[in-house]
């Protein structure tokens, strides 16, 4: 039950979609790809549902080459942004068609849909119609139709997207016990780096149709193998500053702070929660001018920009600062990674490394 | 005041309206229940002595009612022909990008916008030609000409209603194309499908000049039974009112079951 993608590309009418990518799937196993908007995130999705076709490469299923073959005969199964049911059937239709198809036997389906449905919380909504359910309860039947048939290779495109805010939390949360009672290969795309770390297995970086890097959730979040893998797996994204090291010392507005790496020339970055507005121990101090502030109840973002560098700070309580101010943040050396001039990983931010 | 004033304003014009949309209506069906004598020798705005027999002649008189006959049987033939084959047509157009389908598309229509009698001449040598002369397929096949441009243009807007993914789904489902497409697609636009039967129907059921030159006995339309009557003993008026009667009910009847839709089918499903 693994999925594998050997040298994968995609091109559409000359451009690369999908530049060459090898992919590796493990049975069982929880698989997000996240990445911005045109990433390539729902196109390697389609190229492993076997809806698109890849330009050039193979995709193996269970150590048979299925490329080119039909999407009817793949046993996947996807879930869209939208909420993609049959409006002519009923939810209890809906989640049975799969099944039909498959000629199970009649009590069976029946028994196996009543299941599904309660492990979705649908069993009051089975005679009705997907178009008279709220936004949620549309896409817990597409969900289920997904997982209803047992398909060894779950696709979910965004599932969570069109949904309001308190929904997408509570389904989120649903989804792992979900995934956990399939045993099946998931394969979850999001744009946001939180719902990666929510749903942890692994993750897969994509920009620009790359896939940047691969790995457990938490270490492709802590060790970043580079700048662009950072940028992605970070909202609001990374704040990057060029420093330089001599002598075995950064050197950043002045302030200097030991690092163990050869001297050159660098770029370090930091999260935004990591810049903060009171000096704490071994701090350095940054002076910046703030653009703007944008509230969020507990939270307040500060729009920042020091020399020709937009940053991004996060600070905890509302901070009701003037526009235009010249103010300096601190920033803990230990929450700093280097990338060097080609922008790979020279050092992980010291905090990471111990975790 | 004023409001009352505006409403009576508006009632009165609607009246008017509705008075001058109907009077034809109401005199074809006033002179169908008239005799002869009646009809050319006073003027009544009601039939003075209310007779069925115009009716009773139509209906009992084979060479009449065999015209209605065959105007029906080419009518329902056009119009599943042409749903037949712009159903896939249609769901091309919607789904598909391939060389030359804008084009393709605009070609459609422009046969819509040509007057029939253009094409009586080449069908009538062909068909004569080919033995198909008189016959209801005929008829029905010239009528695929400009009815299946129409239904494809109407479905194609139906269709691209539908999300692509509702098809992908299915396939994933494990659905085959056939399958989906009569089981899942079909139900979604079937208020289109039921807009492009009624513009099929009215059309080949309206349509004189193509089913009168390409019959002449076995498949003879109504419309061109109509005209018989102006040979034989003068003019028979009244039968001709209740033929004409009788010929706009079928129309009447399926703009009845259609009328829910008919503004959607307009606006050809683009809305």
């Amino acid at each position: 039950m693994t999925l594998e993608l050997r040298g994968v590309t995609k091109q559409v009418a000359g451009q690369h979609w999908i530049h060459a990518t090898d992919l590796v799937l493990a049975p069982g196993s929880m698989n997000v790809l996240l990445g911005p908007t045109l990433s390539g995130k729902t196109t390697l999705m389609r190229l492993m549902a076997g809806l698109d076709q890849p330009t050039t490469g193979h995709i193996h299923w269970q150590g048979q080459d299925v490329t080119g073959r039909r999407v009817q005969d793949r046993g996947v199964a996807m879930v869209y942004q939208q909420f993609i049911n049959y409006p002519s059937m009923t939810v209890y239709d809906n989640i049975a068609s799969p099944l039909r198809l498959q000629r199970v036997a009649r009590a069976e389906i029946d028994r196996r849909v009543r299941e599904t449905a309660a492990m979705m919380r649908l069993t009051p909504m089975l005679d009705r119609r997907p178009l008279e359910l709220s936004g949620g309860q549309q896409q817990r039947t597409a969900l289920a139709r997904a997982l209803v048939k047992g398909a060894g290779l779950v696709l979910l495109d965004e599932p969570l997207a069109n949904l309001d805010y308190k929904l997408r939390e509570e389904l989120r949360a649903e989804i792992p016990r979900i995934f956990e009672a399939s045993g099946a290969i998931f394969v979850y795309a999001t744009t946001e780096p939180e719902e990666a770390l929510l749903l942890g297995g692994n993750t897969a970086t994509l920009w620009q149709g790359r896939v940047t890097q691969f790995g457990p959730t938490p270490q492709v979040y802590r060790r970043p193998q580079d700048a662009v893998t950072a940028r992605v797996f970070s909202d609001p994204p990374m704040n990057f500053k060029p420093v330089q090291v001599s002598g075995g010392e950064a050197v950043l507005d002045g302030t200097r702070w030991l690092v163990d790496v050869p001297d050159g020339r660098y770029v370090a970055g930091f999260r935004a929660p990591h810049l903060t507005l009171d000096p704490g121990a071994g701090t350095v101090g940054l002076s910046a001018r703030l653009d703007a502030t944008e509230i969020t109840g507990a939270e307040t973002y500060l729009h920042l920009r020091h020399g020709e560098d937009r940053w991004v700070g996060l600070v905890p309580g509302v901070r009701d600062l003037p526009a235009g101010a010249a103010l300096t943040v601190w920033l803990d050396p230990a929450h700093v990674y280097l990338f060097d001039e080609g922008g790979r990983l020279a050092r992980a931010a010291p905090y990471a490394q111990a975790a | 005041m004023t409001t009352t004033q505006a409403s009576r304003g508006s009632a009165v014009v609607m009246t008017l309206y509705l008075l001058f949309l109907l009077v034809p209506i109401y005199w074809l069906v006033n002179m169908s229940l008239k005799t002869n004598a009646e009809i050319t020798g006073t003027f009544s705005l009601y039939p003075l002595n209310p007779t069925l027999n115009n009716y009773r002649i139509i209906l009992t008189d084979p060479s009449w009612y065999m015209g209605y006959v065959n105007s029906l049987i080419y009518v329902v033939m056009n119009t599943a022909l042409s749903l037949a084959v712009a159903l896939p047509a249609a769901y091309a157009f919607s789904r598909y990008r391939f060389l030359g389908d804008k084009h393709l598309f605009f070609w459609l229509l422009t046969n819509r916008m040509a007057p029939p009698a253009v094409f009586a001449l080449p069908f009538f040598q062909l068909y004569s030609a080919v033995g198909l002369f008189d016959t209801h397929i005929a008829v029905a096949l010239a009528h695929c000409l400009f009815n299946v441009p129409l239904a494809v243009w109407i479905l194609e807007g139906f269709m691209s209603g539908v999300p692509r993914e509702i098809d992908e789904t299915a396939y994933i489902d494990g659905y085959s194309f056939p399958r989906f497409f009569t089981r899942i697609f079909m139900p979604l636009i079937a208020s289109g499908i039921g807009v492009a039967a009624f513009f099929c129907f009215m059309f080949s059921w309206v349509e004189l000049l193509l089913s009168r030159t390409l019959t002449s006995v076995n498949a003879k339309p109504i419309a061109a039974t109509m005209t018989r009557t102006v040979s034989a003993s003068g003019l028979d008026w009244g039968v001709l009112a209740a033929a004409g009667v009788l010929t706009i009910l079928p129309g009447a009847l399926v703009i009845w079951f259609v009328r829910n839709y008919i503004a959607k089918g307009f606006a050809l499903g683009r809305v």
